[in-house]
């Protein structure tokens, strides 16, 4: 096909001296990590586990080093996350941060932010949620209503944010809010902010409990709220612009198709040295999607470095990615039929209990599975 | 992808564009051989590719064969050069002369067996181009291991067959002497069936990326409800899942020569033959939903292209077949070798 381009990609060899320094380091720290908190994976948040990270110098290693990164190639950084992702580690203080927030503000904020805010999310310091979502905007995101009137000195925010992922935890809040015009106006007015969820007054945070149980969500209410002027990030006007952008990290990485490798790992223990035909097939058949979409993942890292803009490529890993990652609870059910008891269970029991409830939720996050198929059709040139 | 293998990939899309047309590929399937073809093809040295120089070839590596046939199987070439490139391989890796001509393969070798006195036994059927070759290549069992043969066409009766894309598929017995060598240690029963495997799944990667193209454009062409069928959402979602998924099998496919070029593919050949076959179920299903009853036509092309990727599918080892493989490597390997052996990738220096 003329419009997708996956090649075979290259790691240099520091890529593969880190991947044995993360190795050993996991080998250090995982030990006394539960595989509840394994099968949450990239979801699950152990501010002290970033903080160790963040003295290797592994959070924000893209980063110049003036905001406190390490100056290293996408690609390390890309080995450095699979590593962290296949072992299940608890990395979720420092994801958003890390993969979006940290880069939006690199890209598009200005030198005051990026020296006050950077180099605390490299220490593994400083988290992050994403207010994009409105109670009545969720794939239609250019219907946001929350608004950010212009006052002296900053804006008052009114509306409310929703599905913000541990902003009752997070240190800040990347927000879209409409600066101009009504939600008909779609992609213009539209203007991010860095909100301070610790000392802003006028923020109500309350939670919502997912169906595993988990307080993960939850709904940000802004009341009269004030965000500083120095807080907002690039132009006014521009927050469509910069959202795309920042969508497209969200959906490139290898966490697009290994949140459940927990449970393929378990999986595989499961079955035990001599599986029956039909758990060889099955697993078979899973572990040669995982290998593959391992090399597509890598690829898109490639272009990254390159220089090149993988949107298209980033959109179909995230398709496949996340088929391939929701598919694993059933594939399990099928070869092994087990109803995983919640207390006492094996390490098997415990994450695919987790996996099977959470996994409807892996193809919302960073765009639904249509949303993004429309994207996918989009490259392919049918609208 | 290296400069050369750029040229080389348009160089042979060219080729196989201006003698691949419709009116030759139904000729090839009511039976007659592209000598023309195939003079082109052997003209410019595409059955030598993967041959040293010493043996009349360009040593371009496997690399270059993915980039030969993806093409081939883009343009559904109705001749056996994935054979013969294999053949090729084989022979010289066994020491044994290349002859000249069509040369074709055996995928099965267990009931092939090399008598002590030299003699070919056995009857094995789907045998590739068989009855067309002039050489047929394999493994065949010998007292002690296995032995790569050459038999000459007077060697062996064919009995033709054809499989649904009516590419010959013929019913071999050997009554003959053939060439032999005894097999080096690096092949092993699994060998002929693994670089056959991976050679379909190039050929379905260039045959899937087809039938997506070419159903694309049918889209923005063919108008429904006042307005070309591209533009439905459900038509668009489709065909997202489609490409998705021939994305994956192309990639693996690469994957699978790359790894060829630095050692032996077992895990990736294994690989790219289950993501080209589950694409191949996924992309002909949802290309000819798209296409409606046209594309059920002897008269529209889409069928050149699907028959083949569900003939190829089930060749050198069906999906389940090579899953199964994999699955017991992983199983037998355990939990904690599982991560360090997806990401152990064969590179020039191991």
């Amino acid at each position: 096909m003329t419009a997708l381009h996956f090649e075979p990609g290259e790691l240099p060899p520091e890529a593969e001296e880190l991947r044995c320094e993360v190795r050993d380091f996991l080998a250090e720290t995982m030990a006394d990590i539960p595989p509840a908190l394994k099968a949450r994976n990239w979801t699950a948040w152990h501010p002290e586990f970033s903080h160790k990270l963040g003295e290797r110098g592994w959070i924000g290693m893209t980063w110049p080093k003036k905001y406190g990164g390490s100056e290293r190639s996408f690609l390390e950084r890309y080995v450095l996350l699979e590593e962290l992702l296949a072992a299940g580690a608890p990395v979720g203080f420092h994801w958003i941060a890390d993969r979006q927030s940290g880069p939006l503000i690199l890209r598009f904020g200005t030198e005051e932010q990026r020296e006050t805010i950077l180099p605390g999310i490299t220490r593994g310091e400083t988290a992050f949620g994403i207010g994009m979502s409105e109670p009545n905007s969720g794939s239609d995101l250019a219907s946001v209503r929350t608004k950010a009137e212009k006052i002296d000195g900053g804006y008052r925010v009114n509306g409310s944010k929703i599905w913000t992922s541990g902003a009752h935890m997070a240190n800040y809040l990347v927000a879209l809010f409409r600066t101009s015009g009504t939600a008909e106006d779609r992609h213009d007015g539209l203007t991010q902010f860095i909100v301070d969820l610790k000392n802003t007054d006028g923020i109500d945070i309350r939670p919502i409990h997912n169906m595993t149980g988990d307080h993960d969500f939850n709904q940000v209410f802004f009341e009269d709220a004030f965000v500083p002027e120095t807080m907002r990030v690039g132009n006014e006007g521009d927050g469509w612009m910069q959202v795309t952008t920042e969508l497209a990290f969200e959906r490139s990485g290898p966490e697009r198709y290994l949140s459940s490798f927990p449970l393929v790992k378990n999986s595989i223990g499961h079955a035990g040295q001599d599986p029956s035909e039909r758990q060889a097939i099955g697993l078979g058949r899973m572990l040669a999607r995982a290998a593959t979409y391992r090399e597509m993942s890598l690829s898109v890292s490639g272009m990254l470095e390159a220089g090149k803009n993988p949107d298209l490529e980033a959109a179909v890993m995230k398709e496949l990615g996340v088929g391939f990652e929701q598919n694993i609870p059933g594939i399990a059910h099928d070869l092994f039929g087990m109803s995983p008891r919640l207390e006492d269970g094996s390490d098997f029991e415990t994450t695919l209990a987790y996996i099977t409830q959470a996994n409807v939720s892996f193809s919302l996050r960073g765009g639904t599975r249509e949303i993004v198929r429309g994207i996918i059709a989009r490259g392919l040139g049918m609208r | 992808m290296s400069e050369l293998r750029e040229i080389l990939g348009e160089t042979v899309t060219r080729l196989f564009a201006d003698h691949c047309t419709k009116e030759r590929l139904e000729q090839a399937d009511a039976g007659k051989w592209p000598e023309e073809l195939w003079a082109t093809i052997v003209e410019n040295g595409l059955t030598q590719a993967l041959l040293p120089e010493e043996k009349g070839g360009v040593g371009a590596g496997w690399q270059a064969a993915y980039v030969i046939l993806h093409a081939a199987g883009r343009y559904a070439a109705p001749v056996p050069l994935a054979e013969t490139l294999l053949a090729g391989w084989l022979l010289n890796g066994a020491g044994l002369d290349i002859p000249d001509g069509v040369l074709s393969v055996v995928p099965q070798q267990e009931s092939v067996i090399l008598s002590s006195s030299g003699e070919l036994q056995g009857v094995v059927s789907n045998v590739p181009w068989a009855d067309r070759a002039d050489y047929l290549v394999g493994l065949a069992r010998k007292d002690v291991g296995l032995a790569v043969y050459c038999a000459p066409r007077s060697a062996y009766e064919a009995t033709p067959n054809h499989n649904i894309a009516r590419e010959p598929r013929d019913l071999v017995r050997f009554t003959g002497i053939a060439d032999t060598e005894l097999a080096s240690s690096e092949v092993t029963s699994n060998t002929m069936m693994l670089y056959g495997a991976m050679a379909r799944s190039g050929q379905m990667a260039g045959a899937l990326e087809r039938i997506i193209e070419d159903t694309l454009q049918y889209t923005a062409d063919r108008t429904q409800f006042g307005r070309p069928i591209a533009k439905f959402q459900v038509i668009q979602q489709n065909m997202a899942m489609a490409a998705a998924e021939v994305a994956a099998a192309v990639m693996a496919a690469q994957n699978a020569f790359r790894a060829a070029d630095y050692g032996v593919p077992d895990f990736e050949a294994a690989c790219a033959k289950v993501l080209a076959g589950d694409a191949a179920g996924v992309a002909t299903d949802i290309c000819h939903e798209t296409h409606g009853a046209i594309g059920f036509t002897y008269e529209h092309h889409l069928h050149f292209f699907t028959r083949r990727l569900w003939s190829w599918r089930s060749e050198f080892g069906a999906e389940a077949e090579w899953a199964e493989k994999i699955g017991r490597r992983a199983a037998a390997r355990g939990p904690d070798a599982l991560w360090s052996d997806i990401t152990a990738r064969q590179t020039a220096s191991t």
